[in-house]
């Protein structure tokens, strides 16, 4: 019999919120990203989808621009607000962690160890974006819902 | 004539009158060869501010059932051989006191992206050939010992030693790969040891081998598979900081950092 090498933990890996209690606030952000990435492409091509009603008419057009006038409607939009300026912010972060800035610099490792790549600027980046999504839906629902 | 070595009953006998606490473990116990059956045992063991998870396992096995299947060798931290989750989150048992971990009950189960050989003991093969993949050793093709050119050994600066030494403490328990949540979608992803591992050459000034090492990790299934969730960097029980290793590499990759 073969043996087995390679196993994987699954989607349990990814979505159990206990693993955000135990990796911190930077699991989290790693979570979000890949959801709001998701979210938005879902929400790229609903809304290329939708802006091609205008082909059909301007009847058709203002039906389609109809369906994010419902309460529900508004709640959707905010969440995309919430989406774009959480992945956007948060990305940013990532392509400069990504190209080495910002992780620490190595160093002689001493007893207890705490990992320099997971720091308090990261994480303020991370605090920050969290509170910059929500000014925006805030806002975004102030305007909506005027 | 005297005996040097305590006999094991008075051993035995000692643990348990100087113990005031004690500690129930749950066990996750499963035998993948022969059945799939998954089942949680639990013991109740007697313990001391300096008992560690390893201690506890060990109690266990020796009194109450011989059958737990757990792999240690160093008890310090060195060998890499015990690491498990703990109470949900991979830690090495030797190095994980019960005092340090709060609670009255403590679980353990083997590491997660491993395939189980027995109980809390996983076969590490994948991890081991990913680390052989990135070729972790100093590559050049003159000889340390050339008797005409007088070299003995390639000299390295203590500055120079100041860059990779961090990285250089791995003890390839696997921690960083339980972690990792690339890892527990993609079984092939070369995974944050090995990526550590790579950088850890790649920054040593002796080598001459980078390019052949970068082309293993810059693959679909290499080092842009990382995202940073950094929970690598989180569990690493020796300081390496994979996460920091990755993000470094990357710099470097791309030509940004040298
Ligand atoms: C200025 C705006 C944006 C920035 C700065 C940005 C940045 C990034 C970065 C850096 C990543 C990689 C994250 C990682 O390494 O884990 C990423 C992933 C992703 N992005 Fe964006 N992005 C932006 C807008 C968008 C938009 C508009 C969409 C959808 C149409 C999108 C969809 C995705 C998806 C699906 C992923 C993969 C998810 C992941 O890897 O976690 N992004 N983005
Ligand atoms: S990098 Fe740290 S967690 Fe990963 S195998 Fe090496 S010592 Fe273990
Ligand atoms: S027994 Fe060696 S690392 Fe724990």
């Amino acid at each position: 019999m073969e043996r087995e090498t390679g196993a994987r933990e699954g989607l349990k890996g990814w979505l159990n919120p206990s693993k955000i209690g135990k990796f911190g606030i930077e699991r989290l952000a790693w979570l979000l990203m890949r959801l709001t990435g998701l979210g938005l492409l879902a929400y790229f091509i609903g809304h290329i989808y939708e802006t091609s009603h205008i082909l059909d008419g301007k009847a058709v057009w203002d039906k389609s621009l109809e369906m994010t006038q419902t309460t529900e409607g508004h709640l959707f939009l905010a969440l995309v607000i919430g989406m774009c300026v959480f992945h956007t912010g948060n990305g940013i972060r990532l392509m400069i962690a990504q190209m080495g800035y910002g992780v620490g610099k190595a160093e002689r490792p001493d007893y207890p160890y705490k990992p320099q790549s997971i720091n308090m600027k990261g994480k303020a980046c991370i605090y920050a974006t969290l509170g910059m999504a929500a000014l925006a839906m805030w806002y975004g629902m102030a305007v909506m819902f005027a | 004539m005297a005996t040097i070595h305590p006999k094991l009953s008075d051993e035995l006998s000692q643990t348990v009158v100087s113990s005031t606490k004690s500690v129930k473990i749950k066990i996750k116990r499963s035998n993948p060869n022969v059945n799939s059956e998954q089942k949680f045992d639990e013991f109740v063991v007697p313990i001391e501010k300096w008992t560690t998870v390893l201690d506890v396992l060990l109690d266990v096995k020796s009194h109450l059932d011989h059958s737990v299947g757990v792999r240690y060798s160093c008890r310090q931290a060195s060998c890499g051989s015990c690491g498990m989750k703990i109470n949900g989150k991979p830690g090495l048992a030797c190095f994980t006191k019960i005092s340090e971990l709060d609670s009255d009950t403590v679980t353990v189960e083997p590491m997660d992206n491993y395939p189980v050989v027995r109980d809390l003991a996983v076969n590490m093969d994948r991890m081991i050939n990913n680390h052989k993949k990135v070729m972790p050793y100093v590559i050049r093709e003159d000889s340390e010992i050339d008797a005409e050119s007088g070299i003995r050994e390639f000299l390295q600066s203590p500055e120079n030693v100041d860059k990779y030494i961090q990285f250089s403490s791995c003890i390839k328990c696997g921690l960083c790969n339980s972690a990792c949540p690339t890892m527990a979608m993609d079984k092939t992803f070369v995974g944050p040891q090995a990526l550590a591992q790579a950088y850890r050459y790649i920054a040593d000034d002796r080598d001459k081998g980078k390019n052949k090492r970068l082309k293993v990790i810059d693959e679909s299934h290499g080092i842009w598979r990382c995202h940073f969730a950094g929970s690598c960097s989180q569990v690493c029980p020796k300081g390496v900081d994979p996460a920091m290793g990755i993000q470094l590499l990357r710099g470097y990759l791309l030509g940004i950092r040298d």
